[in-house]
């Protein structure tokens, strides 16, 4: 099978998974809601509760869901390929701390500069990674020879340790509430609630995406390292600045709406890589497709498996898609 | 001894023993705290802020020296010196001042084993129902020599719930969202009381019905389906400030309107109370409850 024929055919399997994924999540939850209610017209729309529990509950819930696990997946395709490091996550350069201190500053200043229905808690968890990302990336271009991924790394996990402290330092200031809801943030929430949140994170990362497009014939010779991809005319520096700024901004409005949800940027590339091999046009596709299929399920388990309670989605994350990947490592190995 | 047997341990055994050893000084320390009522204490340090507003309700405010660093009330409190908080404590300052009774939280388990280290009496206070604030100030009472004062003053606040309770007996009861936490501006983060603890009895004297009662809890978060689907009559929500200006008022009032379908947003019954004694379970939860009541039957 030629390579062209075989990109369309995982890829719209996939996409056609996730789409059905997409589609389905809705219908389900807690409650269960009748359809034809949902789409009743005649109904008006303040006693149509179905109609609310499906628009204003559950599909801006999906939505959110399902970028959010796009946009890690996709960026963690991304730095593990630049980086040339498997362990390399859409966290590890420091842009989840920096957007966390910020969230955490939100809570516990209780800042109210709200725009446009969007909380201060998104915004300043968004300014809190463009922080992290312009630091890190001035340490490492601070180099004469261009970017270090060395430097980058060191710098990324450096920044991380020195950002947790402050959030463990600021917590300490405040009082008990609102360090529960500040550690509540950090398990991650998708019960967004209305559209703004999403349609306010969407432009960065939609931005990010149209740069991922043009990334992978890059990213597969990046992977064989920065000589052989110089050597096969490929702007080094230029590149690994584009995929690092695109993969951190998209990371940083992802982690503003939906909280740092672990796990999907380091494992699902992974896991992604085990089901259809390394070529990076399919693996960036098909792993974009699956973070967000798989960040929509499990937000569905974690609104339906304990209802009326929810379970923060990131420990949901953890607890199904670990077993699930060491599973899958042991049977492919 | 302890210690020459630490160093050959290894970690692991270490940090067992530190754990029995803490459990051991706890549980014999309760027994402690019971064995020595016979004395008065003069020196009391609080560390819980509702908990010194009980003790300057029951005539003991005199005899307390030092209190935690997020305690107001009563504003007689704001002079004394800080000796830190729920997480953090400052045990060193704690023992300068030579307090013979220390109100600490029940999580403080660490402060409490080395209270009993340096023989210093504790008071073991953990958050509980409406009926634990009086039983409260009946116990502190007669710990700190005010049975009687105590008495009178757990009396007047069941004297001022009953007052309630009767005016809003065959009335109507709302089912009610109780919301003491949320995103100002959006409907992020929503916790609300559920079905135990003292938000859940206040709300129930004030004549309104928990509608997650059936959470036995005394918290929960509350999703936007979640909501939708309970339909609550009236959305309460306390907001611990000093006050709020009439604009914000009204964009946190608005920001529920997208819940068109839940009967108290049709019917305008969205209301947010202001105070800093709405959540506090202390001898000003009588003019909380007074005020929720007020709200729920105007």
């Amino acid at each position: 099978m030629s390579i062209r024929r075989r990109i369309v055919t995982v890829v719209s399997a996939f996409a056609v998974v996730t789409a059905v994924v997409i589609v389905w999540a809705p219908t389900v939850g807690s409650t269960s809601i009748s359809l034809a209610r949902v789409f009743d017209t005649s109904i008006p729309w303040a006693d149509n509760v179905d109609a609310q529990i499906f628009f204003v509950a559950r599909l801006p819930r999906v939505l959110a869901a399902s970028l959010v696990g796009a946009t890690l997946a996709a960026a963690g395709v991304v730095l593990q390929a630049m980086l040339r490091n498997p362990l390399a996550t859409p966290f590890t350069l420091g842009v989840s701390a920096g957007a966390a201190l910020g969230a955490m500053l939100a809570v516990i200043f209780q800042l109210e500069v709200g725009v446009l229905g969007i909380s201060s808690v998104p915004i300043m968890s968004f300014a809190g990674s463009l922080v992290a990302i312009g630091i890190v990336y001035a340490l490492a271009s601070s180099q004469k020879r261009g970017l270090s991924t060395n430097v980058l790394l060191l710098a990324g996990v450096t920044l991380n340790s020195f950002f947790s402290a402050l959030i463990l330092f600021v917590q300490y200031l405040a009082d008990f509430t609102q360090s529960l809801r500040a550690v509540r943030w950090l398990m991650g929430d998708l019960d967004v609630g209305s559209y703004r949140p999403i349609v306010g994170a969407a432009p960065f990362i939609i931005a990010a995406f149209a740069v991922f497009a043009i990334l992978p014939r890059t990213l597969n010779l990046l992977s064989m390292g920065d000589d052989v991809a110089a050597a096969r005319g490929v702007e080094v520096v230029r590149a690994q600045r584009w995929a690092f700024l695109s993969a951190s901004l998209a990371t940083g409005a992802a982690v503003s709406l939906g909280g740092p949800v672990g796990f999907i940027g380091i494992i699902v590339p992974h896991l992604v890589r085990l089901l259809v091999g390394s070529d990076h046009r399919i693996v960036l596709p098909a792993g974009t497709l699956f973070g967000a299929a798989f960040l929509v399920m499990c937000d569905l388990l974690a609104r339906t498996i304990m209802a009326p309670l929810e379970i923060p989605v990131g420990i949901i994350t953890a607890l199904i898609g670990g077993p699930f990947f060491l599973w899958l490592l042991v049977k492919k190995s | 001894m302890a210690t020459g047997k630490k160093i050959v341990t290894t970690e692991n055994t270490k940090v067992t023993e530190a754990f029995f050893l803490a459990l051991f000084f706890f549980v014999s320390s309760v027994g402690y705290v019971v064995n020595v009522d016979a004395q008065q204490p003069k020196r009391i340090v609080s560390l819980v802020p509702n908990v010194t507003e009980i003790l300057y309700a029951i005539g003991a405010g005199s005899q307390v020296v030092a209190v935690s660093s997020y305690d107001e009330e009563p504003p007689a409190v704001r002079r004394l010196p800080k000796v830190g908080a729920l997480m953090d404590p400052d045990t060193e300052r704690i023992i300068t001042l030579r307090p013979d009774l220390v109100i600490t939280y029940s999580s403080q388990v660490d402060l409490q084993s080395q209270l009993t280290r340096a023989s210093i009496p504790f008071f073991d206070y953990r958050h509980g129902d409406l009926a634990h604030i009086m039983a409260t100030m009946r116990g502190l009472g007669e710990r700190t020599g005010h049975s009687a004062e105590a008495e009178q003053a757990a009396r007047a606040l069941e004297a001022r719930i009953d007052e309630v309770r009767a005016r809003v007996k065959g009335k109507p009861r709302p089912r009610t969202l109780l919301v003491f936490e949320r995103d100002s501006g959006t409907l992020r983060n929503i916790y609300a009381s559920a079905g135990r603890g003292f938000l859940h009895d206040m709300l129930e004297v004030a004549g309104g019905v928990d509608v997650l009662d059936e959470i036995d809890k005394e918290s929960a978060q509350a999703s936007i389906e979640n909501i939708l689907t309970l339909a609550p009559e009236v959305i309460l929500e306390l907001r611990s400030a000093d006050r709020l200006s009439d604009a914000a008022m009204q964009t946190e009032v608005a920001s529920w309107s997208s819940l068109a379908s839940v009967p108290a947003v049709k019917n305008h019954r969205v209301m947010v109370l202001v105070g800093k004694e709405l959540t506090v379970p202390g001898p000003r939860v009588a003019e909380a409850i007074e005020r929720m009541a007020k709200a729920l039957h105007p």
